[in-house]
């Protein structure tokens, strides 16, 4: 099981008390009638389901309820980053390096 | 190909089976091939052994990074059925039944195919209706399955306690008699000797580093561990790992990758006569012929290619297990092990060509993947082959997602996400 925290609570808790919520950084269209059927099919559907250092997002919901999103490392699990909800993504390559990969 | 028969057996009995041949060949890669297909699992040896013996194609290779059948194929609790809800699913797993009836003899390799029913079971009035509405729908496309009382239930599956002083009590189920189990290994064993035999060469031990395309676009071949192997056609087949080869390609796919976990108990003599699976409270358990307990439990939530898996995915299906069949609550686990599934949006695979000329993707089979290997290959195979799908393939293209035209089987799949 994963331990996670939350950066509004402050504290790291089991994941249970977390719903993940898939890549993060995903924007809605701000203009979905003038979006073609390519554009909409990304937005909904394609994914970069990368193999290793990846962007998500998180919600706590059994806590403060709040989302976040986190950079983590799809093969070892573990959590380089968790920031706010609103923040810019990190740089996803300088944190693998950072990490070692 | 030595063909397995009484006789054979007889022979060797008298060299005490020290002479019996390898079953296929460890060829290096040539510099060329028409058709590469890229993992060496159930699916991708069916789909060479289907290009080889029906449709007469000869120059074909399958890589895959590891041994074969090393994947999915050797980590899954080998469930098959095909009560799916709507008629293009029904379609294309009815069509693996029906191929999986014939296997062992068209292979000439015993892949224990056991007819011996899968039932699931309801515990919620919702669990009740959205299984009668698939018995309904799978009795106008012509499948079998059937609903059984929880009484009914019991008969069929002795250890089940149908009390109803437990936290989900069993409301009924939905019994399809056709369903059963397979050998996994055997079946990827069977393929590879059968494409073996055919003239295919299975190179192990050779990740695919790259797909190669060319100034118009096309496939050009793929760069190997060892080294540039030139292709006309490339079949990518590797279930958890494709978005990371449909990137090399510049693909991008529908698919999320999520660790799935099994776990096999202490060997025991026969004592569970059929596969019982419930998605609602997350487990599904059959008995090997080896006399172990096979039990599948849930994904975990997020993205992962860690091939295992939280613990607490296995703990809760262990609760359910023990709840739903007493008898097995003093039974040690003797270990536990995670494949990564790569799930579509709809829950339905992706079996077709790609935006790349000569580029075909057989993906998106999540959670069950097994029980479609022989029907599979078959329609991947004519997909290739032809360069346009099979009828019974044509629904489930990439460009569903474009388009719109979905095939939800999300109450259908196995494993509740």
């Amino acid at each position: 099981m994963l331990l996670i925290e939350c950066p509004y609570c402050g504290v790291e808790r089991p994941e249970l008390e977390f719903r993940c919520g898939g890549e993060a950084h995903i924007a809605r269209p701000e203009d979905p009638s003038g979006k073609t059927d390519e554009e909409w099919a990304e937005f909904l559907y394609m994914r970069t389901n990368t193999k290793g250092v990846y962007a998500e997002r998180w919600r706590h919901i059994h806590g403060c309820g709040r989302f976040f999103n986190a950079v983590r490392d799809t093969v070892s699990d573990k959590f380089l980053k968790i920031y706010k909800a609103g923040e810019p993504m990190p740089d996803l390559a300088s944190l693998a390096k950072e990490a070692g990969k | 190909m030595a063909r397995y028969s009484f006789l054979e057996l007889a022979k060797n009995a008298f060299s005490a089976h020290k002479n019996w041949g390898r079953q296929w060949r460890a060829p290096e890669p040539k510099a060329e091939y028409d058709i590469v297909i890229v993992g060496a699992g159930g699916h991708g040896l069916a789909t060479a052994y289907y290009l080889a013996s029906e449709h007469g194609l000869k120059n074909i290779a399958v890589l895959d990074k590891g041994w074969l059948g090393g994947g999915n194929t050797g980590r899954n609790t080998t469930i098959v059925r095909s009560n799916y809800l709507w008629e293009e699913s029904a379609a294309l797993y009815q069509h693996a039944i029906d191929l999986w009836e014939g296997l062992s003899q068209e292979l000439n390799y015993n892949v224990m195919y056991s007819q011996r029913g899968v039932m699931m079971l309801a515990h919620t009035v919702h669990d009740i209706q959205v299984f009668k509405r698939h018995i309904h729908a799978n009795r106008l496309a012509g499948v079998q399955n059937e609903w059984l009382t929880p009484e009914e239930a019991r008969e069929f599956c002795p250890p089940l306690n149908i009390q109803k002083n437990i936290r989900y009590p069993v409301m009924g189920a939905a019994l399809q008699r056709v369903g059963g189990t397979a050998r996994h290994d055997a079946v990827a064993w069977g393929y590879a000797r059968g494409a073996d035999s055919l003239g295919v060469d299975i190179i192990q031990n050779c990740a695919v580093t790259g797909i190669r395309r060319g100034a118009d676009g096309a496939v050009e071949g793929v760069e190997t561990a060892k080294g540039f192997i030139k292709a006309k056609k490339v079949g990518v087949v590797a279930a958890g790992h494709t978005s990371v080869l449909m990137e090399m390609a510049g693909v991008r796919v529908p698919l999320e990758s999520n660790p799935l976990q099994a776990l096999v108990s202490e060997p025991v003599k026969p004592a569970f006569p059929c596969v019982v699976m419930s998605n609602t409270i997350h487990a599904y358990i059959s008995q090997s012929d080896k006399g172990e307990l096979v039990i599948g439990a849930g994904t975990d939530q997020f993205v992962s290619y860690s091939q295992t898996g939280g613990i607490h995915i296995t703990t809760h299906t262990i609760d359910a297990i023990c709840e739903l069949f007493p008898m097995f609550r003093r039974m040690r686990m003797l270990r536990n092990w995670g494949g990564i599934v790569d799930v579509t949006p709809d829950r339905s695979p992706i079996i077709g060509k790609t935006p790349v000329p000569g580029l075909y993707v057989n993906c998106g089979w999540g959670t069950g993947g097994f029980k479609a290997t022989p029907g599979s290959g078959h329609v991947f195979a004519h997909t290739i082959a032809k360069d346009e799908p099979h009828p019974i393939n044509a629904p489930f293209t990439l460009d569903r997602f474009r388009t719109g035209r979905l095939i939800d089987e999300a109450a259908a799949a196995a494993v509740a996400h």
